[in-house]
């Protein structure tokens, strides 16, 4: 036992973050906490947010976003804070700005597009089958032949 | 040969003495450059017989797709050999085996590594191959000799990337002890069987792409084509949804915190050829019954295809988990980079300059049952575009504009989902517009019943939920409207005769009602599971009891044992409601000491409406255990609507008319083997 507890404690752990001495008694605070958590990349982890990570820098800016939230700091100032510390790669939700707009705008732009696209094909088989049937002149004129 | 591995020889026997007896891996080799000749000629040979209206040329490509089989199975076979002999002169089993594993993941370690999952890789692109050749009779001789020559040039690209840059059949000079055993995580059945069940997909699509270029090269495509092709990504589809969901599923009981979907790129990479494998079953069924769109499905196969070879090289090269990782080993990123500009550049030049010839004839209005399909296929392909741009964006930021920024789950959560809101509102009136002219008011009136379920449904969980979450309100509303009008749709088709022919009904009909529902029943899955699930994370004294939602959780004891290939320790926790016992749950920490890795396996009561979920922590000082406990509503929803739609392929692909139209019974047998 004593050795299988000794190896549990040297290699890194595996269980996900939070750890239950991390969390805020303030059961709202905590709430803003995760929430904050789950936006935040851990920066030495393969796509993990911070609140699931287990990296020894994941535990650090959880406890970074913890006691702001306690000295009374905005989720925005907190969001702020650490991207001055960490860089930008910690935002898992990419700021709107700046070249990002492109990442942003893209599905609502191609989704025009495709529409749009989609409408002048339409357009044109739709117009395509009018031409297949008889217009109104077309068909009094057949029915004056056929009644003639 | 690395300066870590060990250099020293099993009780002082030179290695080349040692494994006379097991030429067999270097049969396997030979065996693997000789399938690169033969797929070589069933590329060249076919193409020019074709062109030139050579017949015994044109035959050539049958024979030459078997062969090719036979011979890269056998190297495949070989490979095995070597892992479930333990034969660990061979480098590959060395770095990814040990002795002691259960021989399920020694066999599984087979595909658990680079180089062995790009054998099995070949092995199934020619074993598709293999098929259309055995079981494609009824295919005029020119088209079925272009097909199988561009899917054997897929093969020779392949085959020449094992050989050249990830050949697993090197030895050693002098065989180590034992292995450095599989990563413990891929010890697993659920993963053991994913890369299996992706790759049959990813592969399968490689034949919707071979009648594609084949098509645009004869400058003809009409519904006869339409229903070849759609066995194919119909089967592919679905090997790519089980594939999927076993690998989802898989993290969700493994990883130790019950998540379903990362949004990580290695997962998008999947992703998008399952969207557009889905956006090419809807319009190749408009080519087959209209002959309309026939240009536009071209396009989706090609880009299907190319989505399953971008996906290989996002897996294969590592670049866009690490491209510092890229950038010190680039060889194999590089050529497969190589091979997919060629195939998917080839085929888009090929079809700037041929799709104009791809007359279409059925003319349809602006409101029937193919402007429904358009709308379904624009909405699945953007969301895959969305899904790309969101995968290489940091690739491209970090290139072009020198910013190291992260595109993660939020990102994909804000961005992908619209679509599939859209995609699934309006779904049930789509589905039953009439063809060439409908009427929305009609479906309507037709579907109201099952409009007022939807919203009854949704009030219900808005209310349960006490209005906290939209997600559940929505994602309610959305799957029981999905289900709901898959359930009229079937419904209607029995006209005034009723039940009695509901068991007489097409296959294709039920196919549609059963994937469809699938949906429906994976969105109510996943919204209600992120919506209303519960976590608690604490630390229990052994023996004490803590409450989660309306169970009671007692930790009765932990204790050390011994498994084949790790240590573990493990919990013993019952679950009460109320007066009774629910479960009792055994989660466990396991530790693999060769590869030096711990583990955690949660311990899970599954149910039908809730999961209960348990994951035991590190030891504390004063002896008490880390714990965390989940009640996940609807989790086994998600994957049952993935089983479902698999289903509703599976229905689809056996149905009557398509083996039977497609002109003769040799087809019916197609169907069967691309199951």
């Amino acid at each position: 036992m004593r050795g299988l507890v000794l190896a549990l404690l040297l290699w890194p752990t595996v269980l996900p973050a939070v750890e239950p001495q991390e969390i805020l008694a303030d059961p709202a605070l905590e709430a803003r906490a995760r929430d904050i958590s789950d936006g935040l990349r851990c920066p030495v982890c393969r796509n993990e947010s911070i609140d699931e990570s287990h990296a020894e820098v994941a535990r650090d800016i959880r406890l970074m976003v913890r006691e702001r939230l306690v000295a009374g700091d905005s989720d925005d100032a907190i969001r702020a804070a650490v991207v001055a510390r960490y860089g930008e790669y910690v935002l898992l939700r990419p700021t709107a700005d700046g070249a990002n707009l492109v990442l942003w705008l893209a599905g609502p732009a191609m989704l025009l597009g495709g529409l749009g696209l989609g409408l002048a094909v339409l357009r044109r088989r739709s117009a395509a089958q009018e031409e297949l049937s008889l217009s109104p002149e077309e068909k009094s004129r057949l029915d004056d032949l056929l009644g003639g | 040969m690395r300066d870590d591995l060990p250099r020293f020889a099993v009780l002082g026997v030179p290695g080349s003495v040692q494994y006379t007896g097991s030429m067999i891996v270097e049969l396997g080799h030979f065996a693997l450059i000789l399938a690169l000749g033969v797929a070589f000629l069933q590329m060249v040979v076919p193409l020019v017989g074709a062109h030139k209206g050579w017949r015994n040329w044109m035959e050539l490509a049958a024979p030459a797709a078997a062969t090719q089989l036979m011979l890269i199975g056998f190297a495949f076979a070989a490979l095995t050999w070597a892992f479930l002999s333990s034969d660990f002169s061979v480098r590959l089993v060395f770095e990814n085996s040990h002795s002691a594993k259960p021989w399920l993941y020694k066999l599984t370690g087979v595909w658990g590594n680079h180089e062995g999952s790009m054998l099995l890789w070949v092995l199934i692109l020619t074993a598709f191959g293999a098929a259309a050749a055995l079981f494609g009779n009824n295919l005029p001789l020119p088209l079925k000799a272009r097909v199988l020559a561009v899917q054997s040039s897929i093969g020779v690209a392949f085959l020449a990337f094992i050989l050249l840059t990830s050949n697993p059949f090197l030895r050693f000079d002098v065989a180590p002890m034992d292995g450095r055993d599989l990563n413990p995580l891929l010890q697993d059945p659920g993963l053991a069987f994913h890369p299996p069940f992706l790759y049959l997909g990813y592969v399968g699509l490689s034949m919707a792409f071979s009648f594609a270029v084949a098509a645009l090269i004869e400058g003809k495509v009409d519904a006869a084509w339409a229903r070849w092709v759609r066995p194919w990504t119909l089967a592919a589809w679905m090997f790519l949804t089980v594939g999927i969901a076993l690998g989802s599923w898989w993290a969700y009981y493994e990883l130790g915190w019950g998540g379903f979907w990362f949004w990580d790129p290695v997962e998008n990479a999947s992703f998008m050829p399952w969207l557009l494998a889905a956006a090419l079953l809807h319009s190749a069924v408009v080519v087959e019954k209209r002959e309309a769109l026939k240009s536009w499905t071209i396009l989706l196969a090609i880009l299907a295809f190319g989505f399953s070879l971008l996906g290989t090289f996002i897996v294969r090269s590592g670049v866009i988990t690490s491209v510092h990782a890229f950038a010190m080993d680039p060889e194999r990123g590089v050529f497969i980079l190589a091979i997919l500009a060629f195939f998917v550049g080839g085929a888009l030049t090929l079809y700037a300059a041929r799709a104009s010839a791809m007359e279409s004839k059925g003319v349809f209005g602006m409101v029937s049952r193919e402007a429904g399909l358009v709308l379904n296929n624009i909405l699945l392909a953007v969301a895959a575009l969305v899904v790309f741009v969101g995968t290489v964006w940091p690739l491209v930021a970090q290139m072009l504009l020198g910013r190291v920024l992260s595109v993660g789950a939020p990102f994909f959560d804000a961005a992908f989902t619209p679509f599939m809101v859209a995609l699934a509102a309006v779904l049930p009136i789509g589905s039953m517009l009439a063809w060439k002219r409908g009427d929305i008011a009609r479906s309507l009136r037709v579907l109201w019943p099952a409009l007022v379920l939807a919203l009854l449904l949704a009030a219900l969980a808005w209310t349960l939920g006490t209005g906290r979450s939209m997600l559940a309100l929505v994602g309610t509303a959305l799957g029981t409207w999905i289900v709901a009008g898959a359930a009229t749709d079937l419904w209607q088709r029995t006209g005034r005769s009723g039940a009695a022919r509901l068991l007489r009904l097409p296959g294709a009909d039920w196919g549609k009602a059963v994937a469809h529902s699938g949906l429906g029943v994976t969105i109510l899955g996943v919204s209600l599971l992120m919506a209303w699930q519960q976590e608690d994370i604490r630390t229990v004294a052994l023996g004490s009891t803590y409450e989660v939602g309306s169970y009671g959780f007692t930790l009765n004891g932990v204790d050390e044992l011994d498994g084949p290939n790790y240590r573990t320790l493990m919990a013993d926790v019952t679950v009460t409601q109320g007066a009774s016992e629910v479960a009792r749950l055994f989660p466990e920490k396991r530790f693999y000491p060769v590869a030096a890795m711990p583990t955690t396996e949660a311990a899970i009561d599954n149910g039908l409406f809730r999961d209960i979920y348990v994951v035991i922590g590190d030891p504390q000082d004063d002896g008490s255990y880390a714990v965390r406990t989940y009640v996940k509503p609807f989790a086994n929803w998600i994957w049952g609507g993935a089983i479902l739609m698999a289903l509703g392929g599976l229905l689809s692909l056996g149905d009557r008319r398509l083996r039977v139209a497609a002109g003769a019974a040799k087809t019916s047998r197609s169907a069967v083997a691309a199951e």
